[in-house]
């Protein structure tokens, strides 16, 4: 860890201490989990706290970690990648909504405004509420879709596909008539395989 | 008197001046924008989704067809996070060349930029000498790569091939006689970096040309200055990033704070604007084309005198050579290993970011191990700056809304993915 990064980490220790779930410092950066509950103060925290001084939010997504390798941890977690122009550090915070069947984390759009489209994003992608966002419509995909695309339940062709009906004279949707095709399977080695450093 | 009501006004999707795909539901008090709504989305393809069903190789040439104006700096955020992830080095002068089409890159999207801002403001001539001058550097892509725009040059631990001795030339035609074909094919008579050494050579008084056409001119800045003018604090606040960050005066640019390649080792400034209106962005953008031509200058004579490998040679992430292919069984054995099944990368997540043209692009990567991304999300600079879309022209007259849109430099490649 270098010496900027360990300055960091002790920084987020000294003022958030018991407000982070767990931190993890892995190829030069900081991710912190914390809760639902803490999230608001943790995050206007680290954006008015001089020590910490995340004047900018990058980055906010969604994940689903329903597929991922032996997960036994929530679903669904809203990330974000915070950073600081002051003092030229970056910062990871990842919260997990507590309920998978209604994934909800509060909106920080009080606090940095730029997460504004980030939410609609993660809202219509992977269907996140995100309480206290004023104005949370679906932002990429179609007037009127149904689903949340990016979640891993929902298969990469779709449901529905769009053509132009010449009998009806409008473009009308229909169940997808393409079937998902694979050509390169998913596979997971074990530890050592592909490791750079035994090549 | 009647009762005048605000009413909204449709602009987009299919408009001159919408960049692209941007559709916008503006409300009007009169020639007042009140209140303007981006509706985006009609280019969205779900690049990310499709990255999580492809091997991470594979994914390459879907980073050019994000920015479809700037396709190497796509790339290049996307192999620094594989790479990171992986753990490896990549060779010194695959990293000059790297920084040299980066550089290239960003003259690239600056001049399409300078172009249809232009057009867009009443500036015809713009854009037909941005135009000429952006053949040349198509020119080096289709070089190196084979291809105009969609380059996929850039490979996790390094460039996919070195820099090639000679140029394509002009062939005789009957448009164009002896004499004048040996003039157009003076400068591709060597090799591709004698090509952009002549170039970055005359290209500083093609800028002056540009500044002489809009600098001073008076219609020009009556439509730019003192239009969209954002502070600093609001600049950071909104997350505003690369030129439209430094417009506002905050000299903020990855290549000085955080530096990745060899950015460290070459010499540059970063421009600031004072007032943060459309005029100092566009006074930004122009100083950057030219510190982006000293930096394709310094690599240019770094890489006369410097050989060497241009991709790594951990055969498990790229490709051996194919003569050793031919002849040797372990080879032969990795090549089709990353044929059928791709890069194994470690589990972890990783943030990496470059400086676009556009602003910071960064790539937060997932990896469970697998010859695929778990998830791939891709920060784009235009989606932030188009965000502010409502704050920037708010209290504008309609007329100035697209200078609104020229000055952030949208793209709907990146904006929709």
């Amino acid at each position: 860890m270098s010496a900027k990064l360990e300055v960091l980490s002790q920084n987020l220790q000294k003022h958030l201490g018991e407000q982070i779930r767990s931190q993890q410092v892995a190829l030069g950066e900081i991710t912190i989990d914390v809760d639902a509950a803490d999230y608001l103060a943790v995050m206007t925290m680290l954006r008015d706290e001089p020590e910490l001084r995340f004047e900018q939010l990058m980055d906010l997504c969604g994940v689903d970690y329903s597929t991922y390798a032996q997960w036994s941890g929530k679903r669904f977690a809203a990330v974000s990648h915070l950073i600081s122009i002051a003092n030229n550090w970056r910062l990871r915070v990842r919260c997990f909504a507590a309920d998978d069947n209604f994934p909800s984390v509060p909106s920080v759009v009080s606090i940095w405004n730029s997460v504004n489209w980030f939410e609609r994003e993660a809202f219509d992608l992977y269907g996140i509420v995100f309480p206290g966002h004023n104005d949370l419509r679906r932002l990429l995909t179609d007037y009127g879709f149904i689903g949340h695309p990016f979640r891993k339940d929902f298969p990469i062709s779709g449901y529905v596909e769009m053509r132009y009906d010449p009998d009806q004279k409008r473009v009308i949707y229909q169940p997808v008539t393409i079937e998902p095709r694979e050509v390169t399977p998913r596979i997971v080695r074990e530890a050592s395989y592909g490791d750079a450093d035994n090549a | 008197m009647p009762d005048i009501q605000n009413y909204t006004l449709n602009f987009g999707p299919q408009h001159p001046a919408a960049h692209g795909v941007l559709r916008m539901v503006l409300e009007l008090d009169g020639e007042v924008v009140m209140r303007a709504d981006p509706h985006i989305g009609m280019l969205h393809r779900a690049t990310e989704k499709l990255a999580e069903t492809k091997t991470w190789v594979q994914s390459v040439p879907y980073m050019d067809r994000l920015d479809y104006m700037s396709m190497m700096c796509n790339e290049h955020g996307y192999c620094l996070a594989v790479e990171k992830l992986l753990g490896i080095e990549v060779p010194i002068r695959a990293q000059y060349i790297r920084v040299m089409f980066d550089e290239i890159t960003r003259i690239l999207n600056h001049l399409l930029w300078i172009g249809a801002h232009g057009l867009d403001v009443g500036a015809m001539t713009m854009m037909l000498y941005a135009m000429r001058d952006r053949e040349d550097l198509v020119d080096c892509y289709e070089a190196v790569s084979g291809s105009r725009w969609h380059a996929s040059y850039y490979r996790p631990g390094g460039v996919y091939r070195d820099l090639p001795d000679s140029m394509p030339q002009y062939k005789p035609s009957k448009f164009k006689n002896a004499a004048e074909l040996k003039k157009i094919n003076a400068a591709r008579s060597g090799s591709l970096l004698d090509f952009i050494d002549d170039f970055v050579k005359r290209f500083p008084t093609l800028i002056d040309e540009y500044e002489t056409l809009l600098t001073d001119n008076r219609i020009w800045k009556q439509r730019l200055v003192n239009v969209g003018i954002v502070t600093p604090e609001r600049a950071l606040q909104l997350g505003f990033t690369g030129p439209m960050l430094r417009g506002s005066g905050i000299a903020w640019d990855l290549r000085k704070k955080q530096p990745y390649e060899v950015y460290d080792r070459l010499d540059f400034d970063i421009p600031v604007g004072v007032t943060g209106d459309c005029y100092d962005r566009y006074l930004v953008r122009v100083e950057e084309l030219r510190q982006s031509t000293r930096l394709v200058q310094q690599c240019v004579d770094w890489l006369r005198v410097n050989p060497g490998p241009v991709i790594t040679d951990n055969y498990k992430v790229a490709s051996p050579p194919r003569a050793n292919m031919k002849s040797n069984m372990e080879e032969l054995i990795h090549h089709f290993k990353l044929c059928t099944e791709g890069i194994h990368v470690p589990e972890g997540q990783v943030y990496s970011a470059v400086e676009h043209p556009k602003g910071e692009f960064g790539i937060y990567a997932i990896s469970d191990g697998a010859n695929k991304p778990y998830r791939l999300k891709i920060r784009s600079p235009g989606l932030v700056h188009l965000s502010a879309m409502n704050e920037l022209t708010r209290g504008h007259m309609i007329a100035d809304v697209v200078t609104m849109v020229g000055t952030i430099d949208i793209v709907f490649g990146e904006i929709d993915r």
